[in-house]
């Protein structure tokens, strides 16, 4: 599994690794029983802290998405079937296509678009639902 | 004993005549954790260093470092046997080739690894026969590195370690800091290149003028530090944002800029009531707020 850490993301390290892991899973990517690398070697291959793989596994662990076996390293664990992500994060995928379309047929420019995506993210989620 | 920080200072301070370069700084800093020093040049991060290692006395103040008193010299000399330092200068024998420097420095060292040491070796293409004092600046910085990250001590005290690396070197220590910190090792680094301590360390402390400025999780500072851009038909009084966790408002013009620590919230809230036109918020990177954090002190 490939991993993507954005260090000025601001988004917690440990975040990132928990997302993009559970990500893996909900899409196919992951599949029950597969290995992920151990604590000590996905901290040396990302060049991060590692408390950070540490805090993400654990946080995994107790979410039911993985199995830390002493030694052996951490393995997934999917018990219900969430092959169906895939499909909605397609739709979603042509949905934002049409988006971006129209929004550029309206004179926005790429930097304007990224911009009011990235900025309505970054809402903290309790003040986005009240708008 | 789990617990106990490994590094702790009380009101520690360092006078030089008149001049205070250390003023009365709390340091705790965990164990088995990455923590870095940010700081200018001429912060006070070595002084504090060599306090911290009995290099110098302290004016003022107490500190123990893993559990031992800095000022005390029986326990000052058992701490630094279980502590690996790099310091600032790097200082070598110049007068002794690559392999002497190596043999010379394992024979001080209990906890010296020589399968370790010949890994390292191997991997930094050092020159064994070569003298100290014909090496580059990149090649004396690794090899004090080597001999450092060849023990395994319980604490590894880097002062400026990525000086006079070229990227790939600075990697590869990146790497090693990690490596060791995965074995138990706490690591306590100072640097000033934000870009490094953003990706590695767990925790950061920002030193100027000899005062401790935050100390801070970088996952805590990643998630509630935002900026917030703000446009106003007509803008309100700035004296309207100064809400808890605001730390600088800017304006311009229709435009207006906050920083906030935290609380973002309540800033996108308060600009929503007062009818802003376009609201933005935007994640800040520890370059900012490190920049922020010094000029306003």
């Amino acid at each position: 599994m490939f991993f993507k850490i954005s260090p000025d993301a601001g988004q917690p390290l440990y975040l990132q690794l928990t997302q993009q892991i559970r990500h893996g899973v909900e899409t196919g990517a992951l599949r029950d029983g597969d290995q992920l690398p151990g604590i000590r070697t996905l901290a040396e291959e990302l060049v991060i802290s590692p408390n950070t793989v540490i805090k993400a596994y654990s946080q995994l662990e107790h979410d039911g998405l993985l199995e830390l076996r002493q030694g052996a390293g951490a393995f997934v664990c999917v018990k219900r079937r969430t092959r169906a992500l895939a499909a909605q994060l397609h739709a979603a995928r042509s949905r934002i296509r049409d988006l971006i379309e129209r929004l550029r047929d309206d004179g926005l420019l790429d930097e304007e678009i990224r911009r009011a995506f990235e900025g309505e993210l970054l809402y903290p989620v309790e003040v986005a639902k009240k708008r | 004993m789990t617990n106990q920080p490994v590094i702790f200072t009380q009101a520690l301070s360092k006078r030089y005549g008149q001049s205070a370069v250390v003023r009365e700084l709390n340091l705790s800093i965990e164990r088995n954790q990455i923590t870095a020093f940010l700081g200018r040049n001429g912060a006070g991060k070595s002084t504090t260093i060599k306090m911290l290692l009995g290099m110098t006395r302290p004016s003022a103040g107490s500190g123990t470092v893993l559990g031992k008193q800095i000022t005390n010299s029986q326990e000052s000399r058992e701490l630094r046997h279980r502590v690996a330092y790099v310091p600032e200068d790097k200082p070598l024998y110049s007068y002794m080739t690559v392999e002497q420097t190596i043999r010379f420095a394992s024979s001080f060292y209990a906890d010296w690894r020589p399968e370790v040491a010949r890994k390292l070796l191997r991997d930094c293409e050092l020159p064994l026969q070569r003298k100290v004092k014909m090496l580059s600046k990149g090649m004396r910085t690794k090899l004090a590195l080597l001999l450092a990250f060849a023990r395994r001590p319980d604490l590894l005290i880097l002062d400026e370690p990525s000086e006079g690396l070229d990227p790939v070197g600075t990697e590869y220590l990146l790497e090693l800091l990690v490596a060791q910190n995965a074995e138990g090792v706490s690591v306590f680094f100072s640097s000033h290149q934000i870009a490094e301590v953003e990706r590695v360390a767990d925790r950061v402390c920002i030193l100027d003028k000899g005062c401790l400025l935050m100390d801070a999780s970088l996952d805590q500072l990643r998630q509630f530090y935002r900026r917030i851009d703000l446009l106003f038909a007509a803008p309100p009084r700035e004296r309207e944002f100064q809400i808890p966790g605001v730390k600088r408002i800017d304006s311009s013009g229709l435009q207006m800029r906050i920083l906030a620590s935290g609380n973002a919230e309540a800033v996108v809230e308060k600009a929503h009531e007062l009818k802003a036109l376009s609201v933005e918020v935007v994640p800040v990177g520890l370059r900012d707020i490190f920049l922020h954090t010094v000029r306003e002190n």
